[in-house]
């Protein structure tokens, strides 16, 4: 079985937490749900900082821990990295001596990352004889993530990393974090209650209400849920993933691919390269025909699967494109007038789309 | 100052020095314990270390008369093994002084251990430092300034015992008679002149090593 299966029991004082998932070998996984809903002790209970009552925890079919036969493996012998959500730097040790702890405590044989490797990548060569009292917030938590890394883990956790930093502290490390995401085979969890973060970085999302999961899934597959919260908001909308095939250096855009079609969008990612495209909800216009004249660049031709009246008077209509669900948030009226009807075919009208990553 | 005087400054120091090593190595784990510990004995312990910090000298030294004297356990134990009791010797001496002094290392390691934190212990686990590991590379460098400040007052907190000594050590040179013994033989004798020359040099040493570590404590500040 691959990846970290997760089925907890426990009782934190007043709070009880249950929940029973399975986050993929692979990728991001985001914990997400409100503040107290119980995803830092899931985290905690994951990397053994935390012991549930009940429950069985494994990564990768390797057993961390099964009350029922009283096996449970201590933090320091679980092949994970930890990142905590405010600074966490030993104070006593520099950079260097900070990096080294972990990194000289894992076996030769089983290090995948080369000290060098995650100095360099998280640029911490100018800053390792400095004593971590002296660093910004941003730089304790590259810090952080790189000290993480170098004990090799099989499984990075993240707890809100940047939950604690300012706004340019956060657009500091969010680049690292996507790195961390396209370049490195090392699967994560990652605690978050702020969902451009997990629109973001995340694959695979666990939401968690009240110490219990209410859905788990692929990022795009419940992002367009209508019964979930991420349908509702200002920020509702849709991921594509798709591959950069062409420039048009004319006009400062670049073309993506994907199984419904292409895209124009205003950034030069490299050719080749998988990107993730945010589409807002309220971006999205539908019509009978395909516009002829029109400033819209981007219309696909899509099928209506349903449509839900989500406030009075205002719609969220789901259209397939290609295997990709975009939400579109019109009125009631335009539903009327257009007659919109589950399999219908329409167009989709796309009036801007953002690039993530 | 006689031969007699250096003699009982020279035993007073080294009473000081072995009680505060030995109070070192017994005082940190119990500090550790009281620190982490979710027992409900975590009270009982504590008040039971904080004890020599009321009870009169002479009530401390009085029981442990009793206890190390033949025909106390400690007393019928040491006898056995042919060691004779321990009351009026040095070994005795460094057995008082270390309950004696005790609060004085205890509480300072215990509050620089509960001041660090689960937090630092947490990461140093996530790094895969075992508990032994974590408490040598972790609690005790970051609870430095404590076990200096433990280190100090547990020495010079030995070098001022009197009661407990005139108890359990009586007035042996070069083997129980320590210095603040000395001083007040001096003066039982009228001897005023030998009683300030000792006195006064224990004046200038406790507020010498008293200010030494108000100074060491704030230079140490920063690191926190």
């Amino acid at each position: 079985m691959s990846g970290l299966d997760v089925r907890l029991r426990a009782r934190f004082g007043a709070f009880q937490l249950d929940v029973d998932f399975t986050a993929p070998g692979r990728g991001i996984t985001a914990l997400f749900g409100p503040s107290g809903a119980g995803k830092t002790s899931v985290l905690r209970c994951a990397a053994g900082l935390e012991r549930a009552r009940e429950g069985r925890l494994s990564l990768n079919g390797q057993c961390w821990q099964d009350e029922a036969r009283d096996v449970f493996v201590p933090s320091h012998r679980r092949a994970i990295g930890y990142v905590f959500q405010e600074t966490s730097l030993f104070p006593h040790f520099s950079v260097r001596g900070n990096l080294e702890y972990g990194w000289k405590r894992t076996a030769a044989g089983e290090r995948r990352i080369a000290f060098e490797q995650a100095v360099e990548w998280l640029r911490l060569g100018p800053l390792l004889d400095r004593g971590s009292g002296t660093l910004s917030g941003g730089e304790r938590q590259r810090v952080a993530i790189a000290r993480a890394l170098l004990t090799s883990p099989d499984l990075l956790l993240l707890d809100e990393p940047l939950s604690a930093l300012d706004e340019e502290a956060k657009a500091e490390i969010l680049p690292y974090l996507e790195r961390l995401h396209q370049e490195l085979s090392v699967p994560a969890v990652y605690v978050s209650h702020a969902s451009d973060d997990v629109i973001q970085l995340a694959d695979h999302i666990v939401l968690i209400e009240a110490g219990r999961v209410r859905a788990h899934g692929p990022l795009g597959e419940l992002l367009t849920r209508v019964d979930l919260p991420f349908s509702r908001g200002d920020a509702a909308g849709c991921i594509i993933e798709a591959v950069a095939v062409e420039h048009e250096a004319a006009f400062r855009l670049t073309y993506v691919e994907f199984d419904g079609g292409r895209l124009a969008v205003p950034a030069s990612p490299p050719i080749g390269a998988c990107v993730r495209v945010h589409v807002s909800a309220r971006d999205v216009s539908i019509a009978l025909a395909p516009p002829s004249q029109s400033s819209i660049l981007n219309v696909l031709p899509a099928r209506v699967i349903d449509v839900t009246e989500h406030v009075p008077g205002r719609a969220l209509v789901r259209l397939a494109v290609g295997g990709v669900v975009l939400l579109a948030r019109i009125t009631q009226k335009s539903v009327s007038v257009l007659g919109l009807t589950p399999g219908q075919p329409v167009y989709a009208q796309i009036k801007s789309v953002a690039l993530l990553h | 100052m006689s031969s007699a005087d250096w003699l009982a400054v020279w035993l007073t120091l080294k009473l000081a020095t072995v009680t505060t090593v030995v109070l070192l190595i017994i005082g940190t784990p119990i500090a550790w314990w009281l620190a982490r510990t979710r027992s409900r004995l975590k009270q009982p312990i504590a008040a039971l270390v904080a004890m020599p910090l009321v009870l009169p000298p002479t009530v401390l030294g009085f029981y442990l008369l009793l206890f190390l004297g033949p025909n106390g356990p400690a007393g019928a134990l040491t006898t056995s093994f042919g060691f004779g009791t321990l009351a009026f010797t040095f070994s005795g001496l460094v057995i008082g002084s270390v309950v004696y002094s005790l609060p004085f290392v205890v509480q300072p390691v215990h509050n620089a251990f509960e001041a660090i934190g689960g937090r630092p212990l947490e990461v140093a686990a996530t790094l895969r430092a075992s508990a032994w590991d974590r408490f040598f590379t972790v609690a005790l460098p970051l609870a430095r300034p404590g076990l200096l400040t433990a280190t100090v007052l547990g020495f010079a907190h030995t070098v001022g015992e009197f009661g407990v000594v005139l108890m359990i050590g009586g007035a042996i040179p070069g083997q129980t008679k320590v210095l603040s013994v000395a001083v007040y033989d001096h003066v039982e004798a009228l001897e005023y002149l030998h009683a300030h020359a000792l006195s006064a040099g224990m004046v200038a040493f406790a507020f010498t090593v008293l200010l030494a570590l108000y100074a060491i404590n704030r230079r140490m500040e920063p690191l926190r």
